[in-house]
């Protein structure tokens, strides 16, 4: 008897979804057989080997994106019960339910769960968060780092551009053109090492364009909700240290 | 120049803090003196601010046009904002709604309060001399002085928390201890800030302002 009971439990899932990019969202609920130790994107897969909704009815399977399930690569973030996270390593057991999943609205929705992260990439670009090192010989080896250096820099490398750090911020919205964090502390990442440190001032300048550095409004949402607990807010603040020093750098010497 | 938002933001930023911020330390200092020295001493406080030299030039370039331009550019920044509190109820996230919904409130407070204070004066319709009995004249009414209370709250809280901004802004405060210690430090002024502007209100509210059987220009112009 008890056993029956354990194997008859289920999970109620509340999914914002959407049909296409332009089309009107909508929920649906979905219940889901539990089972020990199921995540998110279990519960996912679940529902699209068997997309029934709460009452039964035929629907289509609810889309998603994901790859490491490992919460290293970023691809399934989601507002999982309000907050941003990846479904990955949101673990049913660890959730109030019913289960409340939505797409992260700041970025353009394609379908249900999946957002087209675009803006971050071209962020990436605009603030040349790389180094370049190709050439047409051997440039040989670069300089080394130093170790206390490399250990915090390491934290910073840890970004994903998931994506999560701008859906909680307050400045990143339709009525600026703000890169959002994750960017910002990419700039100070290249530029703490003693390679990408030669070209730091191109990195600054591009902080210092439209939607860069002065986007940010303090709210420091973003270090409280980073899943790789990224300093965030320090970067921010040291790279606000570093335009503006390059502010009066480029005034004073020119 | 390329960028213009980078320094039209640092542009706000700074003049929050200077002149603005100097500027409300220093209201504060003489409405303190009517609590400290009562008609007197603010009379005399208003006669030192109005002999200083180029007193016009600095009360258009250093308080006039900075504080149109930070409030107007204020307002579109709180405008850009999506306010995300309830969902993510942080204390900096709460202090960053505060402080823009404490900006408006500001920017509400200081144009009604210069239109009935300095610009009368301006236009003829009060003196310097008259002004500790004009405001006392505003105090006495419980709803005019509730108002003011909210006003000047408002005013020091938005200077204070500005003040924590400021500092992560320029660069000055970096890491989450630094921050930490500063937000201690500008809630601490906060405090005391408007401690004291509450005290010299109470202050206008006191017999020895009241007008000596004078025909009243400004009671009615508020009623009126």
């Amino acid at each position: 008897m008890a056993e029956t009971t354990v194997s008859s439990k289920t999970v109620k899932f509340i999914v914002t979804r959407q049909d296409k990019p332009d089309a009107k969202s909508y929920t649906e609920e979905f219940e889901v057989p539990y089972r020990p130790g199921m995540n998110v994107i279990s519960a996912l897969m679940e529902i699209q080997r068997n997309p029934k909704n709460a009452n039964g009815q035929s629907t289509s399977p609810v889309c998603w994106e994901s790859n490491c399930l490992e919460e290293v690569c970023g691809a399934c973030s989601m507002v999982i019960n309000g907050k941003p996270r990846q479904a990955c390593s949101a673990l049913v057991d660890k959730l109030e339910q019913p289960v409340r999943i939505a797409p992260m609205s700041t970025f353009p929705v394609v379908r249900d769960l999946v957002i087209d992260r675009s803006r971050m990439f071209n962020a990436l670009k605009k603030v040349k968060a790389w180094i370049p090192i190709d050439g047409t010989y051997d440039l040989g080896p670069g300089p080394r780092m130093a170790e206390s250096k490399r250990q915090w820099a390491y934290e910073l490398s840890k970004c994903m551009t998931c994506g999560v750090c701008l859906e909680a911020c307050p400045n990143v919205n339709e009525k600026t053109s703000f890169i959002g964090p994750a960017p910002i502390s990419q700039v100070r990442l290249f530029n703490a090492h003693p390679t990408g440190e030669m070209n730091k001032d191109e990195r600054l300048d591009a902080l210092m364009e439209e939607g860069g550095i002065e986007g940010c409004g303090n709210s420091q949402n973003c270090v409280r909700s980073c899943p790789k607990g990224i300093p965030l807010t320090t970067s921010i603040a040291e790279m606000n240290k570093a335009t503006t020093k390059h502010m009066f750098k480029k005034w004073l010497g020119v | 120049m390329k960028g213009t938002s980078f320094y039209s933001r640092k542009l706000h930023s700074l003049l929050g803090i200077i002149p603005l911020g100097l500027f409300i330390l220093e209201h504060m200092l003489t409405n303190y003196s009517a609590f400290e020295g009562g008609k007197e001493g603010f009379n005399s406080s208003v006669k030192f601010l109005n002999d200083l030299p180029l007193v016009t030039f600095l009360e258009i370039f250093g308080i006039f046009l900075p504080l149109l331009y930070h409030g107007v550019y204020g307002l579109y920044i709180a405008y850009q904002a999506r306010n995300n509190v309830s969902n993510y109820s942080y204390g900096r996230n709460i202090m960053f709604m505060l402080q823009r919904v404490t900006g408006v409130i500001t920017f509400i407070f200081v144009v009604w309060h210069l239109y009935t204070t300095r610009f009368q004066v301006t236009l003829g319709n009060l003196t310097h001399e008259e002004l500790g009995q004009h405001m006392n004249d505003i105090l006495s009414q419980p709803v005019y002085f509730i108002i003011y209370v909210i006003g000047v709250v408002a005013a020091v809280f938005h200077f204070s928390n500005g003040l924590w901004s400021f500092l992560v802004s320029w660069g000055i405060t970096v890491g989450p201890r630094a921050q930490r210690v500063s937000s201690y430090i500008c809630m601490g002024v906060f405090v005391l800030v408007s401690l004291l502007f509450i005290l010299s209100l109470v202050a206008f509210t006191g017999s020895e302002f009241e007008a000596a059987g004078l025909v009243n220009l400004a009671t009615g112009m508020i009623n009126g």
